[in-house]
């Protein structure tokens, strides 16, 4: 039961994320990346990380995407107003590093030797065992990541707002 | 067997969401009509049975279901199409993680009286009511037309500032409870009302209440409609049952934002004062009272019907209304007194009180109190949106960032230094 809905599960999240790259209109990219992050948060649930799928869906899909739809819709894009996509020399020797990259990584950490996927907690994906995690071992990158998006916020609005 | 259980109550729960719609479409036009001092849609009859306008709402059914669908050669189809189910289906799944009473106990095995207990239940709450925003910006975008284009950007401005104060207000009650599960929450709260999160939290509460407003788009932030304005904002171009799946997904949320509010702040399920067990070791006196206020209830109903039958007001089937419904209430009443008597005092009968009769009892009375509870606070909704005028678009947007965002964020440390000092 469970590898046939990952397959499923993993299909639509491919399928809607090339959909995604490839539609001409902003809205409906944004809507195909929407369904994108759907079938992500399937694939959490997946994993027993409910947490993470409800966030997800909550933050992705809920708040950032709204932003991004609000965007599109407040400029009013229209599909012929953006550049048409040509592949150049730069695409395609920039296409071919980065699959080379992407063999490298799994390649090298599979020769170190080491366990790659450590066993997790039974709690793991729930909001208990997040939070313990996120406010005992990794308390300091957490409130660094916080830290670096108040310096994001605060430079956005300068750029946005030279004079206040 | 376990996915059957899960599947009926995921329909049961749907459907029962979706009849309270058309009960609280009749509730918002009574109670506009009583407090503007109208009489309220009364016309519409069956045979001359009117039921105080009720059958307005079935006439109205039928009338956006037979309504021609016009779909306007230039909007963007597919999300023209879409717009209207995303709605709906956003409106509705929320209700999912609502506990609605206290487990069953059947044969040592618990039946849980809501969909999916989940752990992260309220945050999935809150997934969810923010992805209806999508069907209102999809709408107002996909029928390009420039009102339905503000409508719907207005209602993405408003979603996203009211987010915020929506889910900061609720942090309280999550230190309070130290849990996100609904069900945890209710049962934190307790049967005593100076313990439920309304009294615990009445910062917290208020806020929450105000951006559920914001949320369901009701009035006074109805800015994505916006009538005067900008004529009905996202659904101008959208007819038949299109518009109606728009309608019920207003009124849905209504319900569904109703349950939550019920279900942190105003103790859930509780009645006041009564516990579980208390309604469990007294079910006998409970069904005397019952059987007891019901007759009352329905003699004195019978009977204030029955003299307000006059002859020759409409000269037509409509004059025999209240004795259609006067007369069986008196004797229905009536009947249930003299047995409640004969019983009682000629031949004394002890009512048996099995176990289940005992859970059916503690189960009637919680759901009871928990729909009680939603259909007032869904009042509460129509009162504020037919006493107070709508905000300006700028007012909006201070009241959201500048009042209720510091607001929220005040209330969690309050909270949690005296959370602090006090355990």
């Amino acid at each position: 039961m469970e590898p046939i809905v990952f397959y499923i599960l993993a299909a639509i999240t491919v399928v809607t994320a090339l959909l995604m790259v490839t539609r001409t209109s902003p809205i409906s990219s944004a809507v195909w990346l929407i369904a994108c992050f759907f079938a992500f948060a399937g694939l959490f649930v997946l994993l027993e990380a409910h947490f993470i799928a409800v966030i997800q869906v909550l933050l992705y899909a809920g708040a950032i995407m709204v932003l991004f739809v609000f965007v599109i819709m407040l400029l009013n894009l229209r599909p012929e107003e953006l550049k048409t996509r040509a592949i150049r020399f730069q695409t395609v020797l920039g296409g071919i590093f980065v699959l080379y990259l992407v063999f490298l990584l799994p390649l090298s950490l599979f020769r170190s030797g080491k366990l790659l996927f450590p066993e997790v907690l039974p709690q793991f994906g729930y909001v208990q065992g997040i939070a313990e995690m996120i406010f005992t071992k990794y308390l300091v990158p957490f409130e660094v990541t916080s830290v670096l998006l108040l310096v994001a916020i605060v430079g956005s609005v300068i750029m946005g707002k030279r004079k206040l | 067997m376990e996915y059957i259980f899960a599947a009926i109550k995921t329909v049961l729960i749907f459907v029962a969401v979706i009849n309270l719609v058309p009960l609280l479409i009749w509730l918002e036009r009574k109670g506009a009509a009583y407090i503007q001092d109208r009489r309220g849609p009364n016309r519409a009859n069956i045979l001359g049975i009117r039921l105080g306008g009720l059958i307005h709402s079935l006439s109205d059914v039928v009338k956006l279901l037979t309504k021609e669908d016009i779909i306007p050669p230039y909007v963007n189809k597919p999300f023209y199409l879409l717009a209207p189910m995303i709605s709906m289906f956003v409106a509705t799944i929320t209700v999912a993680v609502v506990p609605f009473a206290d487990p069953i106990l059947i044969n040592g095995k618990e039946f849980l009286l809501q969909v999916a207990d989940l752990d992260a239940g309220l945050l999935y709450v809150f997934a969810a009511s923010s992805l209806g925003v999508y069907g209102i910006m999809l709408a107002g975008w996909a029928a390009n037309n420039k009102y339905s284009l503000l409508g719907g950007l207005r209602s993405a401005a408003q979603m996203v500032s009211y987010e915020m104060s929506l889910g900061l207000a609720v942090v309280g009650v999550f230190l309070l409870t130290g849990s996100f599960k609904l069900s945890e929450i209710v049962a934190f709260q307790g049967a005593n009302p100076f313990h439920w999160n309304i009294l615990l939290q009445p910062l917290g509460f208020f806020l929450f209440v105000t951006s559920i407003f914001a949320e369901t788009n009701r009035l006074p932030f109805d800015l994505p409609e916006g009538e005067s304005e900008i004529v009905a904002g996202y659904h101008v171009e959208y007819s038949s049952m299109k518009f109606a799946l728009f309608f019920m997904a207003e009124y849905a949320h209504i319900v569904v934002g109703s349950c939550i509010i019920v279900t942190l702040f105003l103790g859930g399920w509780h009645f006041p004062f009564l516990t579980r067990d208390w309604i469990w070791n007294h079910t006998t006196m409970l069904i005397h009272l019952f059987w007891i206020v019901l007759a009352i209830l329905s003699v004195a109903g019978g009977t204030w019907l029955v003299w307000q039958y006059k002859p020759h007001k409409y000269n037509d089937l409509r004059d025999y209304e209240t004795l259609v419904f006067g007369v069986p209430g008196i004797i229905v009443g009536g009947s249930l007194l003299m047995t409640w008597l004969l019983f009682h005092t000629v031949v004394p009968l002890e009512i048996p009180t099995p176990d289940w009769v005992r859970q059916a009892m503690v189960t009637a009375l919680q759901l009871g109190t928990f729909v009680g509870k939603v259909l007032f606070v869904c009042f509460v909704f129509i009162w504020v949106r037919w006493t107070l005028p709508r905000f300006r678009y700028d007012q909006v947007m201070r009241l959201g960032w500048k009042m209720m965002l510091p607001l929220a964020l005040a209330n969690i440390f309050i909270t949690a230094g005296m959370i602090l000092i006090f355990r």
